[in-house]
């Protein structure tokens, strides 16, 4: 009876362990959450979004060139990583499905999704930042490029994978050359999948700073060039809270809450696809 | 596999380019450390490799550099971060898996993958403005007049407490991992068949024995691949503990003081440095870092391949 007990108590302890790390978990979420929308909102001006930088002390300064910055930067990294990642996907799918070339490709994209993207700026400063002697908008656009393949490759993979293969074989025999079935039977059945995989490399590359800040760098003018430096939320959001002016703090916080609800909606659009289409998981 | 494209131009085309794009993954890999090598020849000759790792030295005026103290710091903030995140993150797995009521066990999994996809620059700043002020007002005084007095131990808390130190960029990265580590390791939990666990509970078992000697020792491949996976993503984690380590380059028994990582440096010092031997000794960090979060990660992917093909039979 007394060791019954004994091991009652023992698992009651460790169970309330568990829920208190979960509540741990929970509790950061609301606090950091809160915090940036709190801090955020308290510092959303129409200004932040319709002017550029003023020097400190001054007021009405803003990021429009933060935000223009941003939006191209990602846009370009979609237009080069999606289509590489998507055919590159498609390759370890479809035409080299079950060999060992597949499995080391797969494996290896699974490594460089987790690789620092630091590494990987400094990697696109050396080949497209030093030859050309500055700082420069599509060295930032191809380095979270880099960092969107592997993810997009991967996801592609598994869902082209997802697709039955009789479905596949029911287009060989009515005679279907394999490109017309990949493109209109393969690509159709997993375009929700690979949608979603698209938008969560979106959410992923549009938070990262550490590939910015020697590629892209930072510009403090309103920019559209993309062979100058150019300005990115997330690099001015760096500067802008090591700096020491408390106008730069309250900006840094409401960039961040407009980075933050991007980033969260394209995540749980993906999940909203992913479930509405696979059923729930 | 059909073999019916090879008669087809337009198929042989397309699984070229198809091919070429899957090889991109490769190319990078190659590229990156073929460049990074090169980049840092001047350094490798200069300084070697072992000297390199072991010396302290990080001083640009003299152009002599080390990679030990930034090596240090790597260690050591991802330790604290580790110790603090794998009980936390083991503790979440099992309570979405084996405690929570069903309809609770969905938005607590959302919720811990939502904190999984905040970008590192917000825990970054949110360490400098609000965690930082609190270790130094609240948790660090609390910590020095406790553990402080205990000899050996003391030493890990000795210094004034400015918030800027391994201490809070440790925790900092300890809550980015959670997630992170938590999701793998549900993931993990959920393949322990469901018939064993109810053997189990048959036999009298309480929960937390069915946890501990059931789902446990059934998912320990994939759990531990999942920890590893988080070493090797906070060794390389920049902007979360960018902000509050304060990039001093030195080798400090205390918790409480400022120190770099490799990518704090790399941060810093990458767009600053004004000499070929500095940009260098930078590349050299690079390197460094590239190798051991490969390697590290390539450990972690083999121990989940191993879990998987485990429950694939």
């Amino acid at each position: 009876m007394k060791r019954e007990r004994k091991r009652k108590i023992e698992s009651f302890i460790a169970l309330s362990l568990s829920t208190l790390a979960a509540l741990l978990g929970l509790f950061w979420l609301v606090f950091i959450l809160g915090d940036v929308l709190i801090k955020g909102i308290e510092a959303l001006t129409p200004a932040l979004f319709l002017n550029d930088p003023v020097p400190p002390g001054m007021a009405g300064g803003g990021l429009r060139n933060a935000f223009v910055g941003q939006l191209m930067i990602t846009f370009f990294a979609t237009l080069i990583g999606v289509p590489i990642g998507v055919l590159g996907g498609t390759f370890l799918a479809e035409y080299a499905r079950g060999r060992k070339v597949a499995r080391l490709i797969s494996v290896l994209s699974d490594i460089m999704v987790s690789v620092p993207s630091i590494v990987i700026g400094t990697f696109i400063y050396a080949i497209l930042v030093k030859p050309v002697g500055h700082f420069n908008g599509w060295a930032g656009a191809v380095a979270l490029a880099i960092i969107m393949i592997p993810v997009v490759l991967r996801t592609t993979e598994d869902m082209l994978s997802l697709v039955p293969w009789t479905l596949r074989e029911a287009a060989f025999a009515l005679g279907a050359p394999y490109y017309k079935v990949i493109i209109q039977v393969v690509y159709r059945g997993a375009a929700a999948g690979i949608l979603t995989g698209i938008l969560l490399s979106i959410a992923r590359v549009a938070g990262e700073t550490a590939p910015l800040l020697f590629t892209s760098f930072n510009n403090s003018y309103f920019s559209t060039n993309m062979n100058e430096p150019i300005a990115s939320l997330t690099v001015s959001i760096f500067q802008y809270a090591m700096g020491p002016y408390d106008s730069w703090h309250a900006q840094a916080w409401a960039a961040s809450l407009m980075i933050t609800v991007f980033i969260l909606m394209l995540t749980i659009l993906g999940r909203v696809i992913i479930r509405w289409r696979y059923g729930k998981r | 596999m059909p073999v019916l494209f090879k008669k087809n131009p337009i198929d042989v085309t397309f699984s070229i380019i198809t091919g070429l794009a899957s090889l991109s993954v490769l190319v990078f890999i190659i590229g990156i450390l073929y460049v990074l090598f090169t980049e840092s020849s001047p350094a490798i000759e200069k300084f070697g490799v072992l000297k390199f790792l072991t010396s302290t030295d990080w001083d640009p005026v003299r152009e002599s550099f080390g990679a030990a103290t930034s090596l240090y710091g790597t260690a050591i903030v991802t330790a604290i971060s580790l110790i603090i995140a794998i009980p936390a993150a083991i503790g979440i797995a099992v309570f979405i898996t084996e405690i929570a009521p069903d309809f609770l066990k969905s938005p607590i999994g959302i919720a811990i993958e939502l904190l999984a996809a905040i970008p590192s620059i917000i825990y970054g700043m949110w360490g400098l403005f609000i965690l930082a002020p609190i270790m130094t007002d609240y948790i660090e005084p609390a910590l020095q007049s406790t553990l402080g007095h205990i000899p050996l131990i003391g030493i890990l808390f000795e210094g004034t407490p400015m918030g800027i130190d391994l201490l809070t960029a440790g925790i900092i990265l300890s809550i980015m991992i959670i997630p992170f580590t938590a999701s793998i390791s549900r993931d993990a939990f959920n393949l322990t068949p469901e018939i064993v666990k109810e053997s189990a509970y048959a036999l009298g078992a309480t929960k937390w024995e069915v946890v501990k000697n059931v789902v446990i020792p059934y998912s320990k491949l994939g759990v531990f691949g999942g920890i590893v996976l988080s070493l090797g993503r906070a060794l390389g984690e920049t902007m979360a503990v960018a902000f509050v380590l304060g990039n001093n380059h030195q080798i400090t028994t205390s918790l409480l003081d400022a120190a770099a990582t490799i990518t704090v440096t790399l941060a810093n010092e990458f767009t600053e440095a004004d000499s070929d031997i500095y940009l260098a000794s930078l590349f050299y960090l690079a390197l460094i870092l590239f190798v051991l979060s490969f390697i590290t990660l390539a450990i972690a992917k083999f121990f989940l391949l191993r879990a998987e093909r485990r429950f694939s039979r």
